[in-house]
């Protein structure tokens, strides 16, 4: 019996142990800078940085090489996630990448240290369009990582009419086929688009009006999904789905009849996310030298080529396949650019308006909820009823 | 109605392991892309990528020391606990019993985020250290404990409580007795604690999510991949820990039974 454990525990260690050799064995020509001692702590997306895959470049390994830091990279899936991490504490990160909405609500709530751009050189190489955006005016905070916009995937078999509009989604005729986004912002987005108000609209009216039409759309909408879009457009459950133009380049290989269309008549949603450094950083310096290396145009063409978004380098951009460069998903042209609108922070209110609005929008209202109590009220009533009459006639029977 | 009774455990069966199996299945698609839905050849490919990712290697490793350390601990903590709860009066065993159990019905969230403030204030009196390795460990030692005592629990009441005073007479120290007597008598609940207390800290997330700090463990990695999508890296890992748990069960239960015959045989003789 003894024996067999202690073998259970020798397989379980030896495991353990071949985990970090395995990725250890990667040849190593250059000469590697001496041990720092230091190591940053990157929080970063799931899937978002060059990994060494398939003769890739491994963007971390290449950066310890390079400056002796070592790079602890962990990832999340949302900005909300990653904004209670870091509310919550116990987590000293160095570098962080949220996306612009987000980073304008942890400048304003002072997350966020000012960079030090003495210490990134490199910031040169970022297009003169990215600086100073919206979320973070005076370009002290932030340094863009990729971009984006969002689109609509549609398929050629069952969609045949153009698709260069918002509305498309409001159409009967593909009712049940329609994949919506699980997030407030980005479907809300759709509809002020469609109205023609701004996404960052303070204006409560403006926003149930958006919600109104959401509601209106509900019945047509198959379901609420984020990353599920791929398995339900390439296999033909759903035929239209808007979603971020990054992710397309592998569904469109995946099936060929699945098209990607930006609807230039109302704009989109232009999406950035950067590279931040947040407060209490203890290795800010650190944390600089590794925005540069990212900011790099070899290493940022690496990283777009494996996450499939845009860069904001067009030294970068010349690094990259000429069909990619040349493709209007991954780099649409001056005039939708000009069209479309980045997401900053909201006001509190407007926030919870929002998130109130989402909720009636997903469950129906407030006049579902009363029907919900109905019926649960009515099987509670039901239930007692039942308890009661069993009651009794167990009584009866006693006597 | 035997045919009946068949077919229905035959659907119970398939309804268990369909999804393992297609999750095996697509391990070995070979799709450019990663496609989870359409079938394009049999290949390897996404088990020699598996071994060079290092993300995924990191975050599997971190969770495989977790989970021993957390396993073997409250192994030994718990079977401890166990045979001092053995040794007390009834009241006071239930009470006790009562206050163990309270972590299992308590919902993980709760688990997670009173842990997370506990850790987080710890942490700030030590200099504003981070979260990390010892917090999970911590953390996971601390959910697994009421189920090992819970499994532990059972074979001491099996056990003959003479067996214990018998040893002593015939010449046992206590500890001797323990580990000659005691041990060897509860040896099924502790293994299947302890299996139980590793199979539960791998697959934790709710509770790692909340005191992982800095370090990150598979089901937390994997679940940051939901924004783009989760790549089929992750069903050739699955296989692989599938495949390696269904042989060590294997082996448990061939030891077990070669155990038993061999008991068998003694009684025979004698």
């Amino acid at each position: 019996m003894k024996k067999w454990v202690a073998a259970l525990i020798a397989a379980l260690m030896m495991t353990v142990s071949i985990c970090p050799s395995a990725f250890a064995a990667g040849t190593d020509e250059k000469p590697a800078a001496a041990k720092t001692g230091v190591t940053i702590n990157v929080y970063n997306w799931g899937e978002y940085i060059s990994n060494g895959v398939d003769d890739t470049i491994d963007v971390n390994k290449e950066f310890t090489k390079k400056t002796g830091i070592d790079v602890n990279y962990t990832t999340f899936d949302t900005n909300e996630s990653l904004y209670s991490k870091l509310a919550n504490g116990g987590a000293n990160y160095d570098i962080i990448v949220p996306s612009d909405y987000m980073v304008s609500k942890l400048i304003q709530e002072g997350m966020v240290e000012k960079l030090n751009f003495n210490n990134i050189p490199n910031f040169k190489y970022i297009d003169k369009q990215f600086l100073n955006p919206k979320y973070d005016q005076t370009n002290a905070y932030s340094v863009p990582y990729t971009w984006g916009v969002v689109g609509i995937f549609y398929n050629k078999k069952y969609v045949t009419e153009p698709v260069d509009s918002w509305k498309i989604l409001w159409n009967k005729k593909y009712s049940g086929k329609i994949l919506m986004f699980d997030n407030p912002r980005d479907s809300f987005g759709i509809a002020q688009k469609l109205l023609g108000f701004s996404y960052n609209s303070t204006n409560s009216e403006e926003w149930e009006k958006a919600a109104n039409l959401l509601k209106e759309q509900k019945p047509l909408v198959q379901a609420y999904v984020m990353d599920q879009i791929f398995d339900k457009m390439s296999s033909g459950d759903a035929w239209l789905a808007p979603y971020y133009a990054g992710d397309a380049a592998t569904l469109v290989a995946d099936n060929p009849n699945i098209g990607f269309s930006i609807p230039t008549k109302e704009g989109t949603n232009f999406f950035v996310d950067a590279i931040c450094i947040p407060a209490g950083a203890q290795h800010k310096k650190e944390a600089e030298a590794y925005i540069n290396f990212l900011c790099d145009p070899e290493i940022a063409a690496a990283n777009v080529d494996y996450i499939g978004y845009s860069s904001p380098e067009t030294a970068a951009k010349k690094l990259l396949p000429a069909e990619t460069v040349n493709n209007p998903i991954f780099y649409p042209s001056e005039s939708i650019l000009k069209k479309s609108e980045t997401f900053v922070n909201l006001p509190e209110d407007t926030n919870l308006l929002l998130d109130t609005l989402w909720a009636e929008v997903k469950m129906g209202g407030p006049g579902q909820t009363a029907t919900l109590v109905v019926v649960l009220g009515g099987f509670l009533l039901l239930y007692i009823g039942i308890v009661v009459y069993k009651k009794i006639k167990a009584k009866r029977e006693l006597q | 109605m035997k045919v009946l009774s068949k077919i229905y455990m035959a659907f119970i069966f398939f309804f268990l392991y369909a999804p393992i199996f297609v999750l095996i299945i697509f391990s070995f698609n070979d799709s450019t892309t990663m496609s989870r839905s359409v079938w394009s050849g049999f290949s390897l490919k996404w088990y020699t990528k598996l071994f060079q990712d290092g993300m995924i290697l990191d975050a599997l490793r971190n969770t495989l020391i977790i989970a021993l350390i957390a396993a073997i601990v409250s192994t030994v903590l718990g079977t401890a606990a166990a045979i001092g709860i053995g040794g007390m009066n009834k009241w006071m065993r239930r009470v006790t019993m009562n206050v163990t159990n309270l972590p299992m019905v308590n919902p993980e969230i709760v688990t997670g985020v009173s842990l997370m403030l506990l850790f987080v204030f710890v942490a700030r009196g030590f200099g504003n250290v981070s979260l990390g390795m010892l917090s999970l460990i911590l953390a996971h030692i601390t959910f697994c404990l009421p189920y090992v005592i819970l499994s532990v629990m059972p074979k001491l009441r099996q056990m003959d409580p003479h067996l214990y005073e018998a040893a002593q007479d015939l010449g046992c120290n206590p500890v001797l007795a323990f580990f000659k007597v005691v041990l060897p008598e509860i040896m099924p609940g502790v293994v299947t604690g302890m299996i139980m207390a590793f199979t539960l800290s791998i697959d934790d997330f709710v509770i790692s999510y909340f005191t992982s700090g800095t370090t990150q463990t598979l089901p937390i990695f994997i679940y940051s991949m939901t924004r783009k999508r989760i790549s089929p890296e992750i069903n050739a890992l699955s296989t692989l820990l599938f495949g390696t748990i269904m042989v060590l069960l294997l082996i448990v239960n061939l030891r077990q039974s070669k155990d038993k015959k061999v008991e068998e045989n003694m009684m025979e003789e004698a």
